[in-house]
């Protein structure tokens, strides 16, 4: 999807340090210089368009709660309604399909780890399928508030 | 970075001793998982879904991100909606003596965007280390991941390239908030 000039640049500055202030988005607005109201109805909009997740806060998983990757081996043509019950178990908050026989990758979250066992062990007895539980041992580099390639966007 | 005018007001706010309610920051938890309200006044409209103040609510924030629960406060970008649609997943199994070294090494990267460790799970799973590649196309997403391997001598590593076909849920975590 391409994006006009303004947005381009709404993104460029402000995928980190949002301001803390009354009025933030007075503020951004300064830095653009467009309007308070403009900027607000641009992150609507990029909203709705699914450009942007949420206007806010990435938390520190390892501070925030439990989480874990899991993968699990389903049968190619039961791939979607595979997919389909792991989201509906408690606390999924990405799941992807990859090309290889683990082909269903998912991330779980729980507000501490025994819960979060205890959901990925009830999900692994409905999905009766073979399920990795690879928790992080060490994270060097967990960050995707890269700059944007506009030019390499098709 | 952005500063407000009144930002180092705040930090001398955040040292009056006044309790804030426990119940309070976990609501604000909560709703800050959801994302920073489209309104003029976002930490106002925070303050009245949580019972805290604005001032609370701003001074929480602050001191999140100062302690690291916050780890990026800003706009969280879809990738995949841009046209980032080759993702892929490169796992490596790396002698466990060299794993750090060679994570941290990717980690410096430009085009790396996520590196960690992670068990082996033997016999199915071999695999230590995983990095993350986000690119517009998987000839280019591979060409950067050859130029990877020669340039870092891992030719005789094993690992396996898992790009991602379809996303079924992308989201932020909700740690404290029900689904």
């Amino acid at each position: 999807m391409r994006l006009d000039h303004t947005d381009q640049q709404l993104i460029n500055h402000f995928q980190r340090h949002l301001p803390v202030c009354e009025r933030p988005y007075l503020e951004m607005s300064r830095q653009l210089g467009i309007s308070e109201q403009d900027v607000i109805e641009r992150l609507q909009s990029l909203q709705s368009r699914d450009v942007l997740g949420r206007v806010g806060p990435v938390f520190e998983h390892s501070q925030a709660g439990a989480s874990l990757l899991a993968a699990v081996a389903a049968p190619e043509e039961q791939i979607d309604l595979v997919a389909a019950r792991i989201n509906r178990a408690p606390g999924v908050n990405h799941n992807y399909a990859r090309q290889h026989t683990y082909n269903l990758w998912f991330v779980m979250t729980a507000p501490y780890s025994e819960l979060l066992e205890e959901h990925l062990d009830e999900l692994e007895q409905e999905l009766k399928l073979p399920m990795l539980r690879l928790p992080m041992v060490e994270g060097y580099h967990i960050d995707l508030g890269f700059d944007i390639d506009w030019e390499s966007l098709p | 970075m952005s500063h407000c005018v009144s930002t180092d007001h705040l930090r001398t706010m955040t040292e009056e001793p006044r309790v804030v309610s426990a119940w309070g920051l976990l609501r604000l938890r909560k709703q800050l998982e959801q994302g920073l309200p489209l309104a003029a006044r976002p930490y106002k409209a925070l303050a009245e879904r949580t019972g805290l103040s604005e001032q609370e609510v701003m001074n929480a924030i602050i001191q999140w991100q100062e302690q690291g629960l916050i780890k990026r406060f800003g706009l969280v970008v879809k990738h995949r909606t841009l046209g980032y649609t080759a993702n892929a997943m490169v796992v490596w199994n790396i002698p466990d003596e060299q794993v750090q070294a060679v994570g941290k090494t990717m980690a410096d990267i430009p085009f790396i965007t996520l590196c960690y460790q992670r068990p082996r799970r033997l016999p199915d799973w071999p695999y230590n280390l995983f990095c993350m590649i986000h690119g517009t196309n998987r000839e280019r997403v591979l060409a950067q991941l050859n130029s990877l391997i020669a340039e870092h001598n891992l030719q005789d590593v094993q690992h396996s390239v898992l790009f991602s076909n379809k996303a079924y849920r992308q989201r932020g975590g909700r740690y404290v908030s029900h689904d």
